[in-house]
C-alpha cells in the first residue's frame, strides 16, 4: 500500500480527505495532513518484503491459523509424511513459549524454526523475517507458518504469506465462523479438522458451520480432514496444496505474486499490484 | 490483545510524518476503524496514552471514527448495510458480495503544529 498518491482512497473513505493540499489549515491554524495509510503500515511493508523473498525462491508460503488445540501441528506432521519425496517442506512455528512444536516437526526430518512470541498473541511480519534468516529457502517448495493458536489477533497481521488456511476443529462447535468473522473471512481455505469425531459429537453440524462461513460472503473451499490412523482423510487438502504449489510456480514464471484474497487492513483488490509501490525485485537486499 | 502493537505501529508512523513536516506537536489524530479489521476501538484508545508517552503525539487528541459495514452485491449490483458476521446482500440475499466498507484500519489524517511554516512542499 502506498500513502502518497491516493491509491488507497476508496468511495468509503474519500470524505476523510478533508485537506485540500498537503498543508491545508484547520480553523485554528494547525496543519492538517490527509494520510490514509494502514495503521500497520510498517508491518505491511515488511510483509511485502517477505513475500518478495518467497517469490524469488519460488516458495509457496501458507499461514496456518486456528484456535489452540485445533490440530495444526498434527495436520502438519501428517502432511509431511504424505508429501515426503514429493514436495520439500519447512515450518515456522509460532507459540508463546516452548520449542515443543518445532521439535515435533524436526522429528519428521523437516527444518523447523520456532518463534517464541513471549506474551504476543500473534506473529507479525518482522518475527517471520527474523526466522527466514535461519532457513535456506532455496531448499524449500512449501513453507508453512503455523501461527499462534488464537482466532482473533493473527488475522490482523500480514506476514507475507500467499494464502491463509484456517482450521476449525469439530470439538470447538459449528458456530465459530459467526463468532470470529474477521478470522474466517480471511481464510482462502477452511479445514474442518478432527472430522473423524463427527459421529461422536453429533451436535456439530458441518452444513451449519459451512452456512456461517458462506454468510461471510466467503466462497472458499470448506474441506474435512482427519489424521487418526484408520480414519485418515487428507486427500482434498493435499490436492489443494499441490494445486497451490503449481500455481505459485506458474506465477513465478510470469513474475507475478499472490496475496490472500482478503487483506487484514482494508486494502482492496485493485490496489494489490501498485506499479510504483515495489516491483517484484525492487530495493531488496537479500541475495 | 494486539491493540498495543497496533498503537505502537501507529505512533511510529505519526512521528515519521510529523518529522517530515517539521511539526513540533501532533494535535489530533483521526483514525477510521471498521468492525471487520479485528481491532477494537476502545482498546486502542486505552492503549494510546501508554504508547504515546514521550512522543510528539503525547498530547494529541485521538479520534476514532467507526466505519460502517457495507457490501456491494455482485449479482444485483445494489449496495447495502450489513453486519460483521452476515455479509449478504440486503436486497437479493446473495452471498456474492464484496465489502466496500467495514474492514478499515486506517490512519486517516493528522493535525499538527508547525512552527512558522515556510512554503513547504510535501
Amino acid at each position: 500500500m502506498c500513502d502518497t498518491c491516493g491509491c488507497n482512497i476508496t468511495p468509503g473513505n474519500e470524505h476523510l480527505v478533508r485537506a485540500n493540499g498537503t498543508h491545508a489549515k484547520t480553523a485554528d491554524g494547525r496543519a492538517a495532513v490527509a494520510v490514509l495509510s494502514s495503521l500497520l503500515d510498517e508491518n505491511d511493508h515488511q510483509a511485502l518484503h517477505n513475500r518478495e523473498h518467497f517469490d524469488r525462491h519460488g516458495v509457496l508460503a501458507l499461514n496456518l491459523m486456528s484456535s489452540p488445540g485445533a490440530g495444526k501441528t498434527s495436520l502438519l506432521e501428517a502432511t509431511i509424511e504424505a508429501l515426503r519425496g514429493e514436495l520439500r517442506i519447512a515450518v515456522i512455528e509460532g507459540d508463546l513459549e516452548t520449542e515443543n512444536d518445532a521439535e515435533r516437526i524436526r522429528a519428521k526430518g523437516v527444518p523447523a524454526i520456532q518463534i517464541a512470541t513471549g506474551s504476543a498473541c500473534h506473529l507479525d511480519a518482522h518475527m517471520v523475517h527474523e526466522a527466514l534468516h535461519r532457513l535456506d529457502l532455496s531448499e524449500i517448495d512449501l513453507l508453512f507458518i503455523e501461527n499462534v493458536g488464537n482466532l482473533v489477533c493473527p488475522a490482523s497481521f500480514d506476514l507475507g504469506q500467499h494464502r491463509n488456511v484456517t482450521l476449525l476443529s469439530v470439538p470447538e462447535g459449528d458456530d465459530k465462523p459467526a463468532k470470529y468473522p474477521v478470522m474466517f473471512r480471511a481464510a482462502d481455505l477452511v479445514l474442518l479438522s478432527k472430522a473423524d469425531l463427527l459421529p461422536v459429537l453429533d451436535e456439530f453440524d458441518p452444513a451449519r458451520a459451512e452456512g456461517y462461513l458462506r454468510q461471510l460472503a466467503s466462497q472458499v473451499p470448506f474441506e474435512r480432514v482427519a489424521i487418526r490412523s484408520g480414519q485418515e482423510r487428507l486427500a482434498p487438502w493435499l490436492d489443494w496444496l499441490r494445486q497451490e504449489v503449481a500455481a505459485q510456480s506458474a506465477r513465478r514464471a510470469e513474475g507475478k505474486t499472490a496475496r490472500p484474497s482478503v487483506q487484514p487492513d482494508g486494502a482492496r483488490d485493485e490496489h494489490y499490484a501498485h506499479p510504483h509501490a515495489h516491483g517484484p525485485h525492487a530495493g531488496h537486499h537479500h541475495q | 490483545m494486539h491493540e498495543l502493537s497496533v498503537c505502537l505501529s501507529l505512533l511510529d508512523q505519526v512521528e515519521r510524518i510529523a518529522k517530515e513536516h517539521g511539526a513540533e506537536r501532533v494535535e489530533r489524530i483521526l483514525l477510521r476503524i471498521g468492525p471487520l479489521s479485528g481491532v477494537e476501538a476502545p482498546l486502542l484508545a486505552h492503549a494510546y496514552p501508554l504508547a504515546a508517552a514521550g512522543t510528539l503525539a503525547e498530547h494529541a487528541e485521538l479520534e476514532i471514527e467507526t466505519a460502517p459495514v457495507r457490501v456491494h452485491c455482485i449479482d444485483c449490483g445494489e449496495e447495502s448495510e450489513a453486519t460483521a458476521n452476515r455479509l449478504l446482500c440486503a436486497h437479493c440475499a446473495s452471498h456474492r458480495t464484496r465489502l466496500t466498507s467495514g474492514d478499515e484500519m486506517l490512519l486517516a489524517s493528522l493535525e499538527m503544529s508547525i512552527p512558522e511554516e515556510p512554503h513547504a512542499s510535501a
